[in-house]
């Protein structure tokens, strides 16, 4: 074969190799990047109030049995699949999370500890499955989840120093009582705990990652894979952003 | 082309070669001596990770050892190709050979020679750097060979010299430390005495982390179930940053949190003040008995019973254990 004839040859058996690989790079690392939703949360009154919940599956066709988060759309109401939500700068923060997900101790019971919010507290509201108050609200610093299975997740926003754990339903109605249509509303017939807590935006905007604690991916090494290492499921981004 | 042969087209004419060794070996000297000054005095102040403590110093210290030790021989290099290219290139005209060269047994002798020495120099540079400042901030594992000087104590007391003892505790994706000297406290930020011995103990709740504090010139492998000792005295107050520098998620990079060096009687309040606020909230008595390692699978208070029925979605007190999932 000729000098040309081979240069030719290896150039263009290069070419094939190099768009094999942008092929594959554009097909399967592009189609699986799915574009997430941001709920937006304006201020009135200088508060805002966010509100998520915590479910034991959902409603995707790809990964049903993931647990995740859902945001509630402020305008609509309605549950949007996503962990991204934005939030005004240097604003009371006013967050509501329903936690229909069963109980899981903390792998490290210092984050039982509310840390990060006003006056380091959060209020807790347990419900039956029929809707039904337990008890009155809780106000409380502290959530042992070891002495008795009380939360399901966290919900921690480390550069803020926002590190509070979601309360679950009880034992026994984590066992039994849990919600089975998703996404979960008070109504849909599973216990839940009702978390309420308020901290200050930063005055610096910009993207704050949360996550939770709990290593809650089920089907995965030591319950770290899955929904805890994925954008939209347990973990997410607070943006915030000039008021 | 030999000697003779240039002589012998030249008449005996030729010009003296000049003494390229000597030329080689001033300009070398002068470039080395300056490379040498200017790292010395210019560059090691500001070397990294500074000299916040021991270890740190004892790194910058390393770094410029080594850098005034590399400086001549890379000089050397480039000095001799520079030389050669300038003063025995081809003229334009001259197609001869160059002389035959059969091996140069001085040349050989100082090369090996040389390099040997600056070798066995770093062996012996790098083994003493390594162990006389108690493992140089570096994780010794679970049994220490080479301890930092202090008194083990249950209680740590300001002005002695105690060695305060820090678990740092590694889970995906936070860090936190524990002061067993102080009740076994729990925060999220490593607060530290200045002038103080202390004795890191770093463990990992689930993969493999790093604790990178570098300011502090401190870094250990966070392994779960493994106690790994690092040493460190701090020797100027001010903030530092601890980082992650053991892959380990998607949140890898985000695993950082800050710590703070302060006056010895500063950090007794802010300990005691921290340890009254944890007892008083219910914390101390929630978290497990200190201990080097934790078993973060076994929730005693649960039960058997219930760790085995409870778990919808969780999975109290398994976490998932190696039967889930069967093929990961």
């Amino acid at each position: 074969m000729s000098v040309p004839a081979r240069a030719a040859a290896l150039i263009a058996g290069f070419l094939i190799v190099v768009g094999l690989g942008v092929f594959t790079a554009l097909y399967y690392v592009g189609s699986a990047t799915t574009q997430l939703t941001t709920v937006n949360y304006s201020a009135s009154g200088g508060q805002v109030n966010v509100v998520l919940q915590e479910d034991p599956s959902n409603n995707t066709a790809t990964r049903p049995n993931w647990v995740t988060y859902y945001t509630q759309d402020p305008g609509t109401k309605q549950w949007v699949h996503t962990t991204l939500f934005s939030v005004p700068a240097n604003t009371k923060v006013n967050v509501t999370i329903y936690g229909f997900d069963g109980c899981t101790p903390l792998r490290n019971n210092f984050w039982g500890q509310i840390q990060g919010t006003i006056g380091n507290t959060v209020t807790v509201q347990q419900f039956s499955k029929n809707n039904t108050q337990l008890g009155a609200p809780t106000t409380t610093s502290y959530i042992n989840s070891w002495a008795s299975c009380s939360v399901a997740h966290t919900f921690a926003i480390p550069d803020l120093g926002v590190f509070v754990p979601v309360a679950s339903p009880n034992a026994n109605n984590s066992k039994t009582n849990l919600c089975s249509s998703f996404p979960c509303t008070p109504t849909s017939g599973g216990a839940y705990a009702e978390e309420t807590f308020s901290f200050m935006s930063p005055s610096q905007t910009g993207s704050y990652r949360w996550q939770c604690l709990i290593p809650c991916g089920g089907g995965y090494l030591d319950g770290n894979g899955g929904p805890m290492q994925t954008l939209g499921w347990m973990a997410g981004f607070m943006n915030v952003v000039s008021s | 082309m030999s000697s003779a042969e240039i002589t012998a087209m030249t008449g005996g004419n030729a010009p003296a070669e000049p003494r390229h060794g000597l030329r080689l070996f001033v300009a070398w000297f002068v470039l080395a001596l300056a490379a040498d000054l200017l790292i010395w005095f210019v560059w090691y102040p500001h070397l990294p990770p500074g000299r916040m403590s021991d270890s740190a110093q004892g790194q910058q210290f390393d770094i410029a050892v080594l850098a005034i030790s590399a400086a001549p021989v890379i000089i050397f290099v480039l000095l001799y190709f520079i030389y050669a290219i300038v003063v025995w290139r081809a003229r334009p005209g001259d197609d001869s050979d160059g002389a035959p060269i059969y091996g140069n047994t001085k040349v050989q002798a100082t090369w090996i020679i040389g390099t040997s020495a600056i070798v066995l120099f770093l062996f012996v540079f790098g083994t003493v750097e390594l162990v006389v400042p108690a493992g140089a901030g570096g994780g010794e594992g679970p049994s220490p060979i080479w301890k930092l000087a202090g008194t083990q104590t249950s209680t740590w007391t300001p002005g002695t010299n105690d060695i305060l003892q820090v678990q740092v505790i590694g889970q995906q994706w936070v860090w936190s430390y524990r002061y067993p000297q102080f009740g076994g406290l729990e925060t999220t930020e490593l607060y530290l005495p200045v002038d103080t011995p202390v004795e890191f103990h770093v463990t990992s709740l689930d993969v493999i982390h790093s604790f990178w504090a570098y300011k502090l010139g401190v870094k250990a492998d966070a392994n779960p179930g493994v106690d790994n000792v690092a040493y460190v005295t701090a020797k100027a107050t001010g903030g530092f940053e601890v980082r992650c520098n053991e892959l380990c998620g998607i949140w890898h990079g985000a695993m950082y949190n800050s710590g703070q060096v302060i006056s010895q009687s500063a950090f007794q309040s802010w300990a005691t003040g921290i340890q009254a606020k944890e007892q008083a909230s219910g914390l101390l008595a929630a978290l497990p008995a200190y201990s080097l390692t934790y078993d973060p699978t076994v929730i005693p208070q649960l039960g058997k019973d219930l760790v085995n029925v409870i778990g919808v979605t969780g999975s109290p007190g398994y976490y998932y254990g190696p039967g889930n999932p069967v093929t990961p």
